[in-house]
């Protein structure tokens, strides 16, 4: 690290090594980026050289990815979450604003002095203690007026982030209502020894028995995709755990990492045993890089205590260890074809599929990608039987979900519940009063109002990834779809054409109508275009976008009426405003020179 | 998927045409003579499925013509109206996200952008213009590349690895900030090892790679959608062979 900086001595953990073999391109650029504080062409054409890359390839993974970046940083660079849950909006305070004017920044910039940059990033899953931010990769959550004010001093006095108040960066569980998974007895080792006993064949119809389903929300059936990649012709098989959870408002995957880990390991082992894989990969997003020293200490506990690596557990010939690859930022990465990508050192650009990574995965072989929550569930299906798995929930969707709670709610945190529960009870449960309406599955799932909170959670009425965010009554809505816009322009990844311009076109007609220059014919291409990115789009980021737009146009109308002009056309920019310059110059301010 | 193996017939707009196969839905419409608009497919390169033009509905279902795979039992529709009214607004994204001004244009009328826009019947942009600032790279001495007119298809990008044998030209960033970049120390096409016989330099179907020296040898009503329709599938047989080079044996 530069020494020079005099704050980068953060500790910030550095990128695991890899079992075997070169360092991986996300973790070189990591290390080039923490010590230079970007990087540069040369760097890039370093990196290229010592990975054997086309410099043309890491070029465009690090114009790719949220955190790397081809200008300096500031020393400290703090990014503000722009969730609505855990983000720099609080109340009636923009944070991102405050902060600013206390420290002469602007968003988006760098100071020029280089102390520091401010900016913002999506979700970092801190919704149940926001507002959250990001200061040289670390999260600090619950940010308010006072935390900041004490925050702008130590950076004007360039002060090291190891020395920062501890309890700024404590991050808790917040389990506010364990059940079946996280309530279930555990040993190390039950699980695999299960597997062991029953034999591979054995443990894949316990798995399919138990009716597990992908947790993610697209609700696979677990046992059919170990099967198919079980059954599919190839030389290596890989067990990837997708944990780059991204979806706003989630973060329950979060709390099973940092407090569960060995179940997870104990998933990808039972189900590397079930399809013949010998190297598993856990993809954790770039935000969570604060929890690797504890998992790699997990990893290595497991090593010594033959329980990874070769001849687990005395099994002669099963051989199984995993390695951690963190991300860098693109919300599209936890899309499963586009977390392979970003696995082999690429741009996260979804792949074309069939065929699908059950058979055509990690460098082309059968692969298994399921979700933190699945794993977990599936070393306790393993070990406690498919039965006491399957006694919960309902006919289609067997068992409990895992559920981020949070925004306008007494008691936001980790909920367990059986599936086939009711909004209303969810909400009761989290103290949640005077609600105008709930995010469920974040913004690339469901937005309902009060009638329809009877509904349940399940894969036949309500899916869901984990996350549920509740709307007060004081709430707009309007602000709440224009930064779901804003996100999803974000982090669209830019390949096909109806995503890549569509979701853009949408967050800005969206901000006209924010604007009051929106008219009924706004509404209507809006209406229409939010049809064609949903129904042509290339993959599961385009065809879920829009969501949050149509759900407002079915069920909340009267946000976006309300907000109308009267007239039938308003253009997209200022008019008065873009005469201003001409005004200037011909030192001009009366009436005459304004429009009407 | 059925057809593993073998061929059969599918139905596009009521017409049974058969399949070999391997074939996608658009190489049985190319081959039986049927035209399914579409921008980033080329045959002889790897499918790409990204401008999204080819979407055609699938008993029901939404797929892109050019990289789903051709089975029995699929019915297919493609010329309806309402499939090429979508077109149409993928047509006009593709025209507002860029800086596209087809009347100084040298590769006006030879632009497949521009004769599909045509095609569909599109007479206005529709949507506002980005306007983005995007860098033209004029440092080679054959070759010309104007970023304003990618649409991002990247023929050229799989031209050069697939046909050329190099790796001249990526997509890189993220979104609406996607670019087409080259693979050079100093990012600019002198630095890399095209050459202005390589199929990935004479691909681009808009007037983002050009070559130097040969402004409007062709004049207007003379170029290639002065004379065919971008609707005439036979025009698909442009050769894509790397032309030999002179130490070949």
């Amino acid at each position: 690290m530069d020494s020079a900086s005099g704050v980068s001595d953060t500790p910030h953990p550095a990128s695991p090594t890899r079992s075997g073999g070169r360092a991986h391109l996300l973790h070189e650029l990591h290390e080039v980026q923490q010590r230079l504080r970007h990087v540069p062409r040369q760097a890039i054409c370093d990196v290229a050289a010592r990975l054997d890359l086309p410099i043309s390839q890491v070029e465009s993974v690090v114009d790719f990815y949220s955190f790397f970046h081809r200008t300096p940083r500031g020393r400290y660079d703090i990014l503000l979450s722009t969730c609505t849950s855990c983000g720099h909006m609080h109340g009636e305070d923009d944070l991102m604003q405050m902060l600013g004017s206390r420290l002469g920044a602007e968003a988006g910039q760098t100071r020029a002095d280089g102390q520091l940059s401010l900016g913002s990033t999506s979700c970092i899953g801190m919704c149940d203690q926001g507002p959250a931010l990001l200061v040289n990769g670390l999260p600090l959550t619950r940010v308010d007026a006072r935390r900041l004010d004490k925050l702008a001093e130590l950076i004007e006095a360039g002060t090291p982030i190891a020395d920062w108040p501890e309890e700024w960066f404590s991050i808790d569980d917040q389990v506010r209502q364990p059940g079946l998974l996280l309530d279930s007895p555990w040993q190390d080792g039950a699980a695999i020894r299960a597997s062991l006993q029953m034999g591979a064949e054995a443990m894949l119809a316990e798995i399919s028995r138990s009716g597990l389903r992908g947790r993610g929300g697209a609700g696979f059936g677990t046992g059919m995709k170990w099967q198919f990649c079980r059954q599919a012709n190839g030389g290596e098989r890989y067990v990837v755990c997708n944990a780059d959870e991204g979806e706003p408002g989630t973060f329950k995957d979060r709390v099973l990492l940092a407090s569960h880990a060995d179940m997870l390991c104990e998933g990808m082992t039972v189900c590397a045993h079930v399809i013949g894989a010998h190297q598993g990969f856990i993809y954790l997003r770039g935000e969570y890089r604060y929890l690797l020293p504890a998992l790699q200490e997990m990893l290595g506990r497991r090593r010594e205590t033959g329980l990874l690596g070769p001849d687990i557990l005395g099994q002669h010939g099963f051989s199984f260890d995993i390695d951690i690859i963190v991300g860098a930022g693109a919300y599209i990465c936890g899309e499963e074809s586009a977390l392979i990508e970003s696995l082999e050192e690429k741009r996260g650009i979804p792949r074309i599929r069939p065929p699908f990574p059950v058979t055509h995965g990690y460098l082309g072989q059968p692969t298994v990608i399921n979700n933190v929550e699945t794993l977990v569930a599936a070393a306790a299906i393993a070990f406690h039987g498919a039965e006491w798995f399957a006694a919960q929930g309902t006919d289609h969707s067997k068992g409990s979900k895992l559920l981020s709670i949070s925004g306008d709610c007494a008691a936001p945190g980790i909920y367990e519940f059986p599936f086939g529960v009711s909004i209303r009870h969810i909400l009761d449960d989290c103290r949640a009063e005077d609600v105008q309406a709930v995010q469920v599955g974040g913004p690339s799932g469901t937005l309902i109002g009060p009638t329809e909170f009877e509904r349940h959670l399940a894969f036949e009425d309500l899916a869901t990834g984990g996350s549920l965010m509740v709307y007060g009554r004081q709430r707009d809505l309007l602000a709440i779809i224009r930064n779901f816009a804003h996100f999803f322009a974000h982090e669209s990844c830019g390949f096909c054409t109806p995503c890549r311009v569509g979701t853009s076109l949408l967050k800005n007609a969206l901000d006209k109508v924010g604007w009051g220059h929106g008219t009924h014919y706004d509404v209507e291409d809006i209406r229409r275009l939010a049809a064609l990115v949903k129904r042509r789009s290339h993959c599961g980021l385009g065809h879920t976008a829009p969501n949050p737009i149509l759900d407002v146009l079915q069920r909340f109308p009267q946000v976006i009426e309300e907000r109308l002009a009267q007239s039938g056309f308003e253009p997209y920019f200022d008019l008065d405003a873009s005469l201003e310059e001409a005004r200037v110059l011909a030192h001009r301010n009366d009436a005459e020179a304004h429009l009407p | 998927m059925s057809g593993k193996g073998k061929g059969g017939t599918i139905s596009i707009d009521g017409r049974e045409i058969p399949f070999a196969a391997g074939q996608t839905i658009m190489d049985a419409a190319l081959a039986a003579g049927i035209y399914i608009p579409h921008l980033c497919h080329k045959p002889g390169l790897t499918p790409h499925g990204s401008c999204r033009l080819c979407t055609v509905e699938v008993n029901g279902r939404n797929a892109a013509a050019c990289t789903q795979p051709a089975a029995d039992d699929q019915s297919i529709d493609s010329d309806t109206v309402a499939l090429n009214e979508v077109r149409k607004t993928i047509i006009q994204m593709l025209f507002i996200e860029g800086n596209h001004l087809c009347p100084s244009c040298e590769k006006s009328g030879d632009c497949t952008l521009q004769a599909v826009a045509y095609y569909l019947g599109m007479l206005d942009g529709h949507f506002p213009q980005f306007f983005p600032r995007r860098e033209v790279d004029a440092s080679h001495p054959d070759i010309v590349l104007d970023r304003d007119r990618c649409i991002l298809c990247e023929q050229c990008v799989r031209a050069s690895r697939e046909i050329d044998g190099k790796d001249v030209f990526a997509i890189s960033g993220r979104g609406i900030q996607a670019s087409l970049i080259v693979n050079a120390p100093s990012g600019r096409l002198a630095d890399t090892d095209i050459a202005v016989t390589d199929v990935a330099a004479h691909i681009c179907p808009v007037g983002a790679i050009l070559i130097k020296g040969r402004g409007f040898d062709v004049p207007i009503g003379q170029r290639i959608f002065d004379v065919h329709g971008v609707s005439d599938t036979a025009r698909e047989r442009l050769p894509l062979e790397k032309s030999r080079h002179i130490d070949d044996e």
